[in-house]
């Protein structure tokens, strides 16, 4: 098991890589500007595309390198540019429909954090990781699992709404690079895939709804109740 | 044999997709994907016989076929070929017949991502899978592209995505769990996880469980992750709305009894099976609530959904062989009777021209046939005698006599008979209160709607009155193989 006899270093670079990613949700979750969340969103993207490359370098797990490249091209590349697009077309770019300020979202997300600490404080404890960075590691998925919720509780832009669903699979990944890293290729690489079309999807969906309900802040789609 | 079966399931809805794409005629395309469904679902009958034999696996160990698999596929392909030919009569109505060529192209592949999901031996495929049947079948949702569809459309793939994530991360720590007994790399397939599960940390497991319980619930409209249910059903297409309900739940429901039936090789103890029966009474509890009061002919068929996966989730939780028979048996019964419910539906709103029950009166005078079906049809969803659904319900309430949890046979007894009453209430008024609007005259409805009605209440009667001993032995190897614990 690589997690209980990593290198020192290895350690600190994989623990390095993981708090950047969960700083730039934070980004992302303060940001007012869907160019900044995106750019945030592909920032982050990259990290996890190194961290993948670390865990097959340190790891030897030679097969995640196709991984890292996927993710870096998928997630980091060609997503980022679909949404991009979408914007522009749509000419929305400040997150104009917040049910709560970036700054009170900032506070919840902290909390966050920290239940998914103790969270993943109790499951090392049990499996005698204490102190190991799968801790961290399951701190950092969970937290950005419930961060990538709550943007999408709050946020009522359509492609805010896409955004946070990302996140929400970016902290799976991440997490699944540290612990599972053994987790067949097949799976990842179909995950990756996936998501691709989720986002297609979802941008042929924008289109509908800009052309049908008129709008793009989910706000507008409150007639079906009941 | 079981192989070759399966390769022709696969394979017929695979190549309607791809003549339907080719082609672009609307004609062409019906009767592709109808003699698709036909193909299909005769490869299908044979299935849970053969799969008596034991679990047998294909392509190095991707593909199962086991009897709960056969099962399930034998309900989709039953309510694939049954909104098949509904959909013949049903879409010329709508009036989109350059496009209707694409409808078919989905829906076969609707039809193929559900056919696919049920064999995967993967944890992480079927995953897979059942992503897969959100995708396509939002774009059968928005198909009509009003703007109630396409809101209908993003809630249900915004939610549902996020929902079923959960089951994702659940599946990693289940992976991750196993990883610390087996070593790094391994295949994650349902039989595997169950042999490793005992030696696996059980907080691990049961935050894993719990995870995969929320993520594939939100996929069956377990309550109250349903939300998105009452709008995908109502806003698509009668058709669409049938394979929704009828097939693509079970599927999800599949991939819970599974888990469930991993977790009691792990002995976490009354845990997980309460939660399931917990959400399943809740389902229960908010199907009432919304049936009562429910003003939308669609909308109250989308809560009886809900109501009947809360029962499919008690007969899952309250386990042993009885549980698992009348879980099964309300799959088919189900399947069968909603997919009855959703055609008189669709007939209804597309005579009257709404969807409000308000304005559906003297439904028996303007509709003689399909009126006095869909009424049969709505005595037999509220689970009332001669019908299969309460032989099945009496069974499920059977079973949970016996176990931990009577308090939710109890709850569950007294909200059907709210949900009869209250069901049956919107009936009365749309078939026997006076019409406003003067006499109306009797309408014809297309022999393409009205078989399918027929054929789906011919076997829900005949259900209720013989239940094949063949079938319960059926079921009790079923619930020999899930492990059948339980309470």
């Amino acid at each position: 098991m690589p997690i209980t006899n990593l290198t020192p270093l290895a350690s600190s670079l994989f623990s390095l890589l993981a708090i950047a990613s969960l700083v730039l949700a934070f980004v992302m979750l303060g940001s007012r500007w869907l160019r900044d969340y995106l750019r945030a969103f592909m920032a982050e993207s990259w990290l996890i595309g190194a961290l993948s490359a670390a865990v097959a370098y340190y790891g030897n797990y030679p097969e995640l390198y196709l991984v890292a490249v996927l993710t870096v091209v998928f997630r980091g590349l060609l997503l980022p540019y679909l949404l991009l697009r979408i914007i522009r077309r749509m000419q929305v770019d400040r997150e104009i429909h917040e049910s709560l300020q970036p700054s009170s979202s900032l506070v919840a997300g902290a909390l966050a954090v920290i239940f998914a600490f103790v969270v993943a404080h109790q499951l090392g404890n049990r499996l005698n990781l204490a102190g190991s960075v799968a801790v961290l590691a399951l701190t950092i998925m969970l937290s950005m699992k419930l961060i990538g919720f709550l943007m999408l509780a709050v946020r009522h832009e359509a492609i805010s709404q896409i955004l946070g669903l990302l996140v929400l699979e970016n902290g799976i990944f991440l997490g699944s690079q540290i612990l599972v890293p053994g987790m067949p290729l097949l799976i990842e690489i179909v995950i990756l895939f996936d998501l691709l079309v989720v986002v297609a999807s979802l941008g042929v969906l924008v289109r509908y709804l800009l052309a049908h309900v008129g709008s793009t802040s989910t706000r507008d789609l409150k007639r079906l109740v009941g | 044999m079981a192989g070759t079966l399966l390769f022709i399931v696969m394979l017929a809805p695979l190549a309607a997709i791809l003549g339907s794409l080719l082609v672009r005629r609307a004609r062409v395309a019906e009767y592709l994907n109808l003699t698709a469904s036909v193909v299909v679902l005769f490869a299908c009958l044979p299935l849970p016989a053969l799969s008596l034999a034991g679990p047998r696996t294909w392509w190095d160990d991707y593909i199962v076929l086991d009897p709960i698999a056969a099962w399930v596929l034998l309900c989709t392909a039953l309510v694939y070929l049954l909104a098949s030919i509904y959909a013949v009569g049903y879409m010329r109505l709508i009036g989109e017949e350059r496009r209707l060529y694409r409808f078919y192209a989905l829906f076969a592949g609707f039809a193929l991502t559900m056919l696919t999901g049920p064999v995967m031996n993967n944890v992480g495929v079927y995953w897979i899978a059942i992503e897969a049947t959100t995708l396509v079948s939002t774009f059968l949702v928005g198909f009509e592209r009003g703007r109630d569809s396409v809101e209908a459309a993003w809630k249900y793939i915004i939610v549902v995505s996020a929902g079923i994530s959960l089951a994702l991360l659940g599946t990693m720590l289940f992976y991750w769990g196993g990883s610390l007994v087996l070593g790094p790399t391994y295949d994650m397939t349902w039989a595997v996880l169950r042999e490793v599960a005992p030696r696996v940390d059980p907080g691990l497991l049961l935050l894993s469980f719990l995870l995969v319980l929320v993520g594939y619930g939100t996929k069956v409209g377990l309550a109250p992750m349903h939300t998105w249910l009452p709008d995908a059903h109502s806003e698509g297409p009668a058709p669409v709305s049938a394979m929704l309900s009828g097939a693509l739940l079970n599927t999800a429901m599949l991939g819970i009894a599974r888990f469930v039936s991993i977790a009691d090789a792990a002995h976490l103890g009354p845990l997980p099976r309460a939660v399931l029966v917990a959400l399943g009474v809740f389902s229960l509890l908010i199907a009432a609530l919304f049936i009562v009061r429910q003003e939308g002919v669609k909308r109250l068929m989308a809560y009886s959904s809900v109501e009947h996966m809360g029962v499919l989730a008690l007969g899952f939780g309250f386990g042993g062989p009885l549980g698992v028979a009348g879980a099964l048996y309300h799959m088919l019964n189900h399947s069968l009777n909603k997919s009855l419910m959703f055609f008189g539906a669709g007939v209804a709103m597309r005579s009257y021209g709404t969807k409000d029950i308000g304005a559906i009166r003297g439904v028996l005078r303007r509709l003689p046939t399909a009126g006095a079906l869909w009424l049969a049809g709505a005595v037999a969803i509220t689970g009332a005698p001669p019908f299969g659904l309460f032989l099945s319900e009496i069974t499920v309430l059977r079973a949970g006599l016996g176990g931990a949890n009577v308090w939710a046979v109890v709850v569950m007894a007294l909200l059907l008979i709210v949900i009869f009453i209250g069901f049956l209430n919107h009936f009365r008024h749309m078939y026997f209160d006076e019409p406003s609007g003067g006499e109306v005259s009797p309408l014809r409805t297309s022999k393409w709607c009205l078989i399918p009605m027929w054929l789906a209440l011919a076997p829900v009667l005949v259900f209720g009155l013989w239940w094949p001993q063949a079938l319960w032995n059926f079921f009790t190897t079923v619930a020999a193989q899930l492990g059948g614990g339980g309470s």
